[in-house]
């Protein structure tokens, strides 16, 4: 993975500048407006779930772009509490922080391709990816 | 023995401010003071050398110190300006001493270096709270500007207020965007509050949650929240995410929210016929002509 295109969470405003990275990243490969906003958004909640459950960690980016496809890869990595029950996280609602709970499932649906691998104790890591169409 | 060597640079000060205007002028050519005149330059160099010297004849901090940073802070000269400058008066002060004497041993030489270090340290702490200081003072004041900007309130008529939000909305802001809706809505005894987001980047589940959370409240104390300028890319975002907007009232722009907002409060624009009788009087004018 290329480590230029990482940016650390630590605090409340680094999870702008995740986004804003991963915006011009996403808009000079080639995603419309539409999609940019997605990617924003995902970054958005894959970095504010890092802000709120394990204080520190990173996004990582990775464009895509060979024969047969474009698209960026976006990882969010952290060493927190990890996850119990993964599949009670990606429930619509399900919230220990009186969040709305539409964090994870939403990301799901705003991208192509999703993977959340977790350990409680060691930490979460998620996988996410989009394609240019 | 210190006394000795602290009168041997004041006695010579005149060859030592000299290699350190030589010194000076020299770095200016790569660097931040570029765009700052000649002649201010030597002037604040000999001033600030002058500084320097009192400083070391009086043995620590004087008002001349503190007039001098002071302005130096007003004019926007930058810190290393400063660090560089006091660097130089180091180097040049301690070259100058161990000339003096033909052989120096290492007693000497580290008593030397104690020494012009106790002079240039004071100096430099002094230097960098001061401006520290202002910087510190800078960004509270922009602080509290940001503060105010962050969430306002505009009451453009009897019973109708609007809230334009504009920029990345942060956990800090989202409270004072509430509390300012709920002060606002009791103060200008809004009916309707209109609540603007079309300058605001991205709509993630916590940006949208404590709108959701705003509007609710408003709707406690009995009014109507209408969440308007929702960009097309953002309601597809909302719309992914899952989010149910259904329970309020949204509208795509403030026009059409304005719209609803006067039908919500029983009123609605009425052309006057100002325009007719204006084209009358011109008429009138340029017959009597
Ligand atoms: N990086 C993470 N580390 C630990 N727990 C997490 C992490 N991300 C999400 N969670 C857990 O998953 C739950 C659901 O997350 P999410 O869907 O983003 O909703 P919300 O953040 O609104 O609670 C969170 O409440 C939290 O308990
Ligand atoms: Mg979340």
């Amino acid at each position: 993975m290329d480590f230029q295109s990482c940016v650390k969470i630590q605090k409340e405003w680094d999870i702008v500048g995740a986004r804003q990275l991963g915006r011009e990243r996403a808009k000079a490969i080639g995603f419309g407006t539409v999609d940019q906003a997605r990617i924003a958004t995902a970054i958005s909640e894959l970095a504010r779930n890092i802000y709120l459950y394990a204080k520190t960690g990173k996004i990582c980016f990775e464009i895509i772009d060979d024969l047969e496809h474009k698209g960026i890869r976006i990882y969010a990595i952290d060493s927190g509490p990890g996850i119990e029950d993964i599949s009670q996280v990606m429930e619509d609602g399900f919230s220990t922080s009186g969040g709305l709970g539409a964090g994870l499932p939403g990301v799901k649906r705003l991208m192509d391709h999703f993977e959340i691998d977790s350990e409680p104790g060691k930490g979460t890591q998620v996988k996410t990816v989009k394609w240019v169409r | 023995m210190n006394i000795d060597l602290r009168n041997i640079v004041l006695e010579n000060s005149d060859t030592i401010v000299k290699k350190w205007l030589e010194e000076v002028s020299k770095n200016r050519n790569n660097d931040y003071t570029s765009t700052i005149s000649d002649e201010l330059f030597q002037s604040t160099n000999r001033e600030f050398v002058n500084v320097i010297f009192t400083s070391v004849d009086k043995q620590g901090v004087t008002s001349e110190l503190d007039d001098f940073s002071e302005r130096l802070i007003n004019l926007g000269w930058p810190l290393s300006y400063i660090t560089d400058g006091l660097q130089v008066f180091r180097r040049v002060t301690i070259d100058y001493m161990l000339g003096q004497s033909e052989k120096v041993d290492t007693d000497q030489f580290a008593k030397i270096l104690d020494l012009v270090d106790n002079w240039v340290e004071p100096i430099i702490n002094q230097l960098v709270n001061e401006y520290s200081g202002s910087w510190e003072h800078t960004v509270s004041l922009q602080r509290v500007a940001l503060q105010e900007l962050s969430a306002p309130l505009i009451p453009v008529m009897d019973n109708i207020t609007v809230m334009p939000l504009i920029g990345t909305i942060d956990t800090e802001r989202a409270k004072l965007i509430m509390e300012n809706l709920l002060d606002g809505v009791i103060k200008h005894n809004a009916e309707v509050v209109l609540i603007d987001i079309t300058g605001v980047p991205v709509v993630d589940t916590m940006v949208a949650h404590h709108i959701i959370q705003a509007a609710e409240a408003v709707r406690l104390i009995g009014s109507t929240c209408i969440l308007v300028g929702i960009r097309p890319e953002i309601a597809q975002t909302i719309v992914n995410l899952g989010i149910d907007l259904s329970k309020f009232p949204t509208k795509s722009s403030l026009r059409k929210g304005f719209q609803s907002a006067l039908e919500l409060t029983n009123r609605k624009i009425v052309q006057t016929k100002q325009s007719e009788d204006n084209v009358e009087k011109l008429l009138d004018s340029l017959n009597k002509e």
